[in-house]
């Protein structure tokens, strides 16, 4: 089923989405459990689905399964599904297990997947027993990663949804930075918010379960991150504000955030220039050089992360390149209101994925780079389309002006290579 | 529920997938939520393929559940349909939609296409992805095989060769070689399946004389329903190692009635393992595990072909488990049947082994726990899947397999050297290469070092000092005290048995209640352990 809506003038505030339902070759939530157990220290992330599930996330964990990982699979078998009781029972016994194995754990997420949701199984329910039986070492909270529920980095959304109802409740006025960023980054924005003289400024998630931030009718956050639906809404039941601002990425998204943050702590204008004005210009000049090999190139955006719509901008804006069309899993309107302004007039937007009829789409375009998952990446490339492919923008820094530069780059890589490898 | 952190298989319906992958002309339509295509990736990136696996994805979401999703199916088979046109298509569900209550068998059939559809039944809560690869082929023989129409008039003996699949451990190059020694033979090969078959050519598997199965986990189903009802025997040697290599072409030299040329399976491993640089490998204590069939084959060749002593052997292939138990008793030792890579890892640290032959899971645990390792069996990374030629069957196989388990150990042995040597003038770990020679003795980056600052070897007095120091040192705790002579006489002796006779000697004395080591206690205790 298509829906076209009405064009309207500027930007892509009114532009048509073309909503597709079908096939999606994408991800589901659960894999959002490889970046956030690097992000959170004391947090084991317990899936609770088939021999499916943890195939899947040692596939997205590759070599990193075996550091010690803080997440595993309660594998569902047919006892299991022979009645709840005894599933339940069985939960109690593998977390019991667990926790054992690894005291260190001070949070435990049950994570929820595609068969614990059929066959109903109340791991919200489950949580709250477990947390009175651990108590006070262990928190135990709940969030769905399901494939049915949730696409690739929802469920960070869902992960940190279910966080904020724990956060202790703090009236005072503070900016909240909402979002995983890699600790390099948050860093580098903190440095930032403290030159600004904007705070007291917290994150979240915090690094470890014990230091996460409070909340409250004074907290105003911004959102480091496209994909934060339902995070936000629960941080707005609980009195808080959200600040109107695109995305860090890039130097006119990271300027435009700084200053959202800025403007609402009552910053004078001409301190945030002259504060932002050394970084920025920086990267900037180091994004002259790529902008010498993008420019005028045609970008084509399958499904995968969110990221897409401030991506898009980013290299449409300041790289020059020319977007044919912009797909995303999910489009949310008021969450990328900012960005939708700033895209170019006329761009193709896409929600939702009908795979076949894409990449239909796709080869009869014929781009100059085409932005997919690991599943189409090696085949479109032997199709002879230039590829870059899309996890990586999730797991690679890139958010910031330091890394403005970083996410050229990965847009360069390919196009160069397959260049320096055609002239021989 | 079981705790897993790592699964040696995935579901069966990658078992499915496999097939379907590796052969042409074949669909599989899977009733699956979102999410589930992440196993495609399986195939693009670790087996590199350039296409795209022919599976076509339901994908319903939650708010399907109410009703539509078995709609979704019946869409998601008509458009796989007309968009790819294939021979013949295989329906199944993952394990979120064996949940559910549709019924892919009976959707397809309301459907009527005009091609077979093969319904498959994998029950994900149960069985396992290899049992899912071998279920699978069965079922398309099963469905597709035809009787020959007509006797064949004989020509040369024809054979199939079954069980290669996408994203099997060498399953590429194995065809490849085995291929050799058929042609080598004089014996044709009919069809190969399921790897680069056609549904039409798994309905002609049966004009065949014989089979040859080369993965059992694959394919020991599908040839035993065709020796039952088509008379096909089948192959049940496994030709990985130079012994199993020879008994695998005296045994399909028979089933052909042709001879066998004298001199058809002469690796150079077996000269390499008689060579003797290869001494030194006697008795390395190894520890094997894997799918069933390559730890069985790999611990043959280690014990009799290497001649390695395999002091552990396993599988995660409960299928297998009579077989591998069978081996292993062979070999004087008690099986590890086991699918949980914790348990493995167990074992691995009791044994210290000194080589690991396992999969991924046994590189990724031997790293840990600091010991050589090679790989023998999937599940495998990519780098196990190279550009270059790199049977494990074979004549060639025999050499890689030799290459492939020693290159370890080598570098195991150099290590050992190293560590050794740390501390030597002229062999510490700041010292530049020796082939650039005395005046490239400062790397570029540090400062010059005066000729006189380089480190010499001490003088006899200075060891005797330092040996009388220790002599002073050991006073205290009980234990013999060497004099400086023996000490001294102890240092000409070659470095990489001097430990063991400084351990030895000390307990000759302890033993004796001696408090003193002399040069003629070092040479009574050499004599003592001699004996």
């Amino acid at each position: 089923m298509i829906t076209i809506r009405p064009v309207g003038a500027g930007g892509c505030t009114e532009a048509p989405v073309l909503r597709e339902r079908g096939q999606r070759e994408v991800f589901c939530g659960l894999t959002g459990i490889v970046w956030l157990h690097r992000k959170i220290q004391d947090a084991f992330f317990l899936v609770v689905g088939s021999r499916t599930c943890a195939h899947l996330v040692q596939s997205a964990a590759g070599v990193m399964i075996f550091a010690e990982p803080r997440f595993a699979t309660a594998i569902i078998d047919e006892r299991d599904l022979a009645g709840l009781a005894d599933a339940n029972a069985e939960l109690d016994r593998v977390v019991a297990r667990l926790l054992e194995r690894r005291p260190e754990i001070r949070l435990l997420f049950l994570v929820g997947s595609c068969p614990s949701e059929v066959i109903k199984l109340d791991l919200g329910r489950a949580a709250q027993r477990l947390s009175q039986q651990h108590a006070p070492e262990v928190r135990v909270l709940s969030y769905s990663g399901s494939g049915i529920e949730t696409t690739f980095t929802q469920g960070e959304d869902a992960c940190l949804a279910a966080l904020v109802p724990g956060l202790a409740a703090d009236d005072r006025p503070g900016l909240l930075v909402v979002g995983a960023l890699a600790d390099i980054v948050e860093d580098q924005f903190r440095r930032l918010f403290d030159a600004l003289g904007v705070g007291p400024v917290r994150f979240l998630p915090g690094r470890r379960a014990t230091a996460m931030p409070g909340v409250g009718r004074g907290t105003r956050y911004l959102l480091a991150q496209p994909f934060l639906a339902d995070t936000a809404r629960a941080l707005e039941e609980r009195g808080a504000q959200r600040l109107p601002a695109p995305f860090p990425l890039g130097v006119e998204g990271t300027t435009a955030w700084l200053q959202a943050a800025a403007a609402a702590c009552g910053v004078p204008r001409a301190h945030v220039d002259a504060v932002l004005e050394a970084p920025s210009r920086r990267a900037r000049d180091a994004l002259a050089a790529h902008r010498s090999h993008l420019a005028g190139r045609r970008v084509f955006f399958f499904p995968d992360s969110q990221l897409e719509v401030p991506i898009a901008r980013f290299l449409a804006r300041e790289l020059g390149m020319s977007l044919i069309e912009v797909a995303t899993p999910y489009l949310h309107r008021s969450h990328l209101a900012e960005e939708l302004a700033w895209l170019p007039e006329g761009t193709r937007l896409a929600e939702g994925q009908d795979l076949e009829r894409q990449l239909e789409r796709c080869r009869s375009e014929s781009p100059d780079l085409v932005v997919c998952g690991l599943g189409l990446a090696n085949p479109l490339e032997a199709e002879g389309m230039t590829t870059k492919w899309s996890i990586e923008l999730v797991f690679t820094p890139i958010q910031g002006y330091e890394q403005a530069a970083d996410l050229a780059a990965l847009f360069t890589r390919p196009i160069l290579r397959r260049h320096a490898l055609a002239e021989h | 529920m079981q705790l897993t952190l790592w699964t040696y298989e995935g579901p069966p319906h990658v078992g499915a997938m496999r097939i379907a992958t590796a052969m042409r002309g074949l669909h599989y339509v899977l009733h699956a939520p979102q999410g589930d295509t992440y196993a495609d990736l399986l195939f693009t990136m670790i087996e590199r393929r350039g296409q795209r696996p022919p599976v076509s994805y339901t994908t319903f979401q939650a708010r399907d559940l109410g009703g539509d999703t078995a709609q979704r199916f019946q869409d998601t088979l008509r458009d796989a349909h007309e968009r790819f046109r294939p021979q013949a298509i295989l329906v199944g569900a993952s394990c979120t939609a064996e949940l559910l209550q549709d019924d892919p068998g009976g959707l397809a059939r309301a459907l009527d296409l005009p091609v077979p559809v093969i319904p498959l039944e994998l029950p994900s809560y149960q069985r396992k992805e290899n049992w899912g690869a071998s279920e699978t082929f069965y079922q398309l023989v099963r469905t597709l095989a035809r009787a020959p129409a007509a006797p064949r008039t004989h020509g040369r003996p024809l054979c199939n060769l079954l069980g290669a699949t996408a994203l099997g451990f060498r399953h590429r190059d194995d065809l490849r070689e085995v291929r050799g020694l058929l042609q080598a033979l004089g014996i044709g090969v009919h069809v190969v399946a399921p790897w680069e078959a056609t549904p039409d050519d798994i309905a002609r598997l049966p004009e065949a004389d014989f089979n040859v199965v080369l993965y059992p986990e694959v394919a020991q189903q599908a040839a035993a329903w065709l020796q039952r009802r088509f008379g096909q025997p089948f192959t049940h040697t496994v030709p990985i190692g130079t012994a199993a290599t020879r008994r695998f072409v005296d045994e399909v030299a028979a089933l052909a009635g042709v001879p066998v040329p004298p001199g058809l399976v002469s690796p150079r491993a077996t000269w390499y393992a008689q060579s003797v640089d290869s001494t030194y490998l006697s008795g390395k204590r190894v520890f094997v595990f894997g799918d069933a069939t390559h730890a069985i084959a790999a611990a043959r060749v280690a014990a009799h072909e290497i001649g390695l002593t395999v002091v552990g052997l396993g599988t995660y292939s409960r299928e297998f488990a009579r077989e591998v138990r069978a081996e292993a008793t062979a070999l004087g030792l008690e099986a590890l049947i086991t699918d949980d890579y914790l348990a493995v890892e167990e074992q691995i640290a009791a044994l210290q082994p000194d080589l690991v032959l396992g999969t991924q899971m046994e590189r990724h645990i031997a790293k840990r726990l600091g010991l050589p390792c090679a790989v023998i069996s999937a599940p495998v990374h990519v780098q196990d899947f190279p550009a270059r030629h790199a049977p494990q069957m074979g004549v060639e196989g025999a050499n890689v397999l030799f290459d492939t388990w020693v290159q370890p150990l080598m570098m195991g042995l150099e290590e050992h050297l190293l560590g050794m040597f740390r501390g030597d003038f002229e062999f510490h770990e700041d010292a530049p290469a020796s082939h650039l020679g005395r005046s490239h003795a400062a790397l570029p980056d540090r400062a010059p070092l005066p000729v006189d600052d380089i480190p010499i070897p001490a003088p006899p007095s200075a060891v005797a000092a330092a040996a009388g120091a220790a002599l002073d040192r050991a006073a205290g705790d009980g234990s013999p005290a060497w004099t400086p002579d023996a000490e001294l006489e102890l240092r000409k002796i070659p470095f990489f048995v001097r430990a063991k006779a400084r351990r030895n000697t000390e307990r000759y004395a302890s033993e004796r209640a001696l408090t003193q080591i002399t040069v003629e206690t070092l040479y009574d205790a050499k004599a003592h352990f001699a004996r």
